[in-house]
Parts: C-alpha cells; structure tokens; sequence
C-alpha cells in the first residue's frame, strides 16, 4: 500500500486545486479531499463564511518576503467561492508587531473582499505597542463598551467574537479577564441549548501548547458557559497551523496564517516564524471556509493552503 | 538597521556627577535570539551602554518591568541602546511574549 506524509498529502492536494475537509469519528480527526464542486454542494438555509488570521503585514522573512502579496492571494481565493461567504473573520494579528502603515495596509487589501461585513478581534501584534489604541479607535465602535468583544445573530447562528490579548497574565498566555466572562455569560444566558454558537478569538481558547503561550489562562470558566449548548464551533488563529479537538460538543479549530507557518508545537527551540523556502512556506500558509447546513451537528471547516 | 536610544531622565543627573568615576565608556551587548535574551543576566559597570540586537523574525520589545526604560517593537536585526547610569538591577522583558525576562546589574 503507498503511504504518504501529510506533507506530501498536502502537495497532492495542492497540485488538484482543492480542499481539505476535517471529519471527526470519536475524537479522531480525519481528512479528505473535497473537490470545488462538492463545496459549492449548498442546502437551503445554508451558508457559509471564512475566517482569515495572523496577516501580519509588516513581516519580511524568509518563509515570506511580501505578506501583503500572499494576502491579496487569499482575497482573490476567497473572491472565487461560490456560495460567496456571508461574512469573514479575522481572526487577529493583521499587523506584524504594530508596524507602521500595517493597520491601513490590510484595510486596503481587505476592501476588495466581496463579503457583506468583516468582523475583527485583535492578536497580540496589533495591541502590544499601545495597549491597544489604534485598534480599538479603528475597530472598536459598535463593540461592548469600545473593548473589542462583541456578539451577533446569523441565520439562527449566535457567533461571539471575543479579546484574550488585552490581560496577558503570568506566562504571556491569553486571557480574558473578569468583565469579559461576565459579559459572555449573560449574553448566552437568553439563548436556547439549541442555538448553533459560534466562538472566536485570537490566542485558542484550549491549552494547544501554554508552553509557548498557546493557551488561554481564563478559557474554562467561558468554556463552562457554552457546556450546555448541543453545537458550538471555537475558532481561533496565533499559532499559525491547523490543530483541532474535540471536547463534548465542542469543535476547537485553529486557522493558517496568510503570511507564514509556525512551527508544530514542541518541535522547535521556540515558537514563531519557521525558516523555510517560500514556496514550501505556501503549503502551509492559507484560509478557511466555514459551512453551516442546518441539521447537521457541526460546522464543515474547509482549510484550503496557497500551495 | 534602526537604531532606538533611550535615556533615563534621572539617569542623566546621575552621569553629570559620576562623569569623573565612569572613565572610558563601556559597551556591553544583549542578544535576543529563540525567544531568549542572551545572557539572560548581565553584569555591568556604571556607565555602561547596553546595545540589544533582535536576531528574531519575530518582533521583541525590551521593556522594563518598572517603566524606567523601554524600546518600541524590534524587528529583525533591529537594535535599541540604554544606557546605565546609576547602580542597581534592572529587571526587564518582552512586551509581546512576557515570558522572556532578564536583568541588567548596574554596580
């Protein structure tokens, strides 16, 4: 029987122009390959959105020598969907440690994504210079309080995008913070257990590695309030490569990069940007899309590598 | 290469009177490499002017953990300069990952 790498899966992949789609059996995730066709395979009262993460215009090494290029990339994928997503998420560090123009850069670059809306939540690179200032002055309106979380309604799904990079506690790990939670709790409070619920924030809401400070120190107590819920879907990004649990009803998923792999966590002295040709770097870069088809337990999430 | 220098107000009393006792200006290096400040602990004479060097593709701050000094975001290669001025540990870390900490002992 041929065996193949997942490396070399992905090459596969690339070379056929599709997806990846994540199936879950008891915990274990799969994978196979989707054709454009069966994407665009829609039910009524479906729809679909895309999340995209850790831009990081402003960046320039190796792995990527012009992220504001693998960007427009990623646009242009998203451009051709067909359902055409709903909305997007960006799911944080748009800018590459606050560089200057970054912020103006990627509002540029994402003015050409034909969606409806996008909604924001911060990384850490786009708060650290200033406690999170130009941020919240360009995406903090309509927000609670002008703090950056916020929730809303899509078709009977509740989506809630929350901020865990403004309270770094102890280790540079995320966190939420009291008001938050409190916040989060109440907003959840109205709704039925059979509400769809959607969850997402930049650093992952589950201990991926707190090692390197892929962890939310507060995350349990949030978590503990969407406990009763019969679907929810948490996306997050920071760790640049996709890792996923399941955990009850709870789908935990991390997106790609559009600018640069990290490495797998521990296989490395340290985390951040890995060293490698752009055009490896391209397999493992990329976005994802996100289907909801009523029925279904849990969201289809399609990660597709610009590779 | 950027080069970002920055000076403790106090600090600079403090050299005007010592200025007899400093001599020859002493430079010492840190370096910010795999998320670490290497040596993770220096050592150095009044007057010193300690140069970090981010050899990261990630951006590190040096930020001192009592708002005494503290650099913008370093990018590759970049470097930020302060100078020691008056005796004591001064303890610091990295605004973007807080987990890297360090000392400068200023004697």
């Amino acid at each position: 029987m041929d065996t193949i790498d997942r490396r070399g899966f992905l090459e596969c992949m690339a070379w056929a122009g599709t997806g990846l789609v994540w199936v879950f059996t008891g915990g274990v995730p799969s994978s196979r390959v989707i054709s454009p066709a069966a994407a665009a395979d829609t039910k009524l009262g479906s729809f679909t959105f895309v999340q995209i993460s850790d831009t990081h215009i402003g960046f320039k090494g190796q792995a990527n020598g012009d992220p504001t290029a693998t960007l427009q990339q990623v646009v242009d994928r998203v451009n051709a969907l067909r359902p055409a997503p709903a909305f997007v998420l960006h799911t944080g560090d748009q800018t590459h440690g606050q560089k200057a123009g970054a912020f103006d850069t990627v509002a540029e670059i994402l003015k050409g994504v034909k969606t409806e809306r996008i909604f924001y939540v911060p990384g850490e690179h786009d708060v650290f210079l200033d406690g999170g200032k130009d941020y919240l002055d360009r995406y903090g309106k309509g927000t609670v309080g002008g703090r950056g979380w916020q929730s809303f309604d899509y078709e009977g799904t509740h989506f809630v995008g929350l901020v865990n990079v403004l309270k770094y506690k102890g280790e540079g790990i995320g966190a939420l913070g009291e008001d938050q939670i409190e916040w989060l709790e109440k907003d959840l409070a109205p709704l039925s257990s059979s509400t769809p619920v959607v969850i997402f924030s930049h650093v992952p809401l589950w201990a991926v590695y707190p090692q390197w400070g892929w962890a939310t120190e507060d995350a349990g107590r949030a978590l503990g309030s969407v406990k009763r819920f019969g679907s929810v879907t948490v996306l997050n990004g920071h760790i640049h490569q996709v890792l996923q649990k399941v955990e009850g009803h709870v789908n935990f998923h991390t997106a790609m990069s559009t600018a640069f792999p990290q490495p797998a966590p521990g296989s490395a002295p340290a985390p951040g940007p890995m060293k490698i040709a752009e055009a490896d770097a391209r397999r493992l870069i990329g976005v994802t899309e996100v289907t909801y088809v009523p029925g279904q337990h849990s969201l289809a999430v399609v990660d597709s590598t610009l590779g | 290469m950027k080069i970002l220098t920055g000076v403790i107000l106090a600090g600079v009393v403090g050299a005007v009177l010592t200025a007899t006792h400093v001599g020859a200006a002493s430079t010492a290096a840190v370096g910010i490499q795999e998320f670490k400040f290497t040596p993770p602990a220096l050592a150095v004479p009044v007057g010193t002017t300690v140069t970090w060097v981010n050899h990261d593709e990630e951006p590190h701050t040096i930020t001192s953990a009592t708002g005494a000094f503290g650099s913008t975001g370093l990018s590759h290669d970049d470097t930020f300069a302060q100078t020691f001025t008056r005796p004591g540990r001064y303890e610091y870390f990295c605004a973007l990952h807080p987990r890297m900490k360090a000392i400068v002992i200023v004697k």
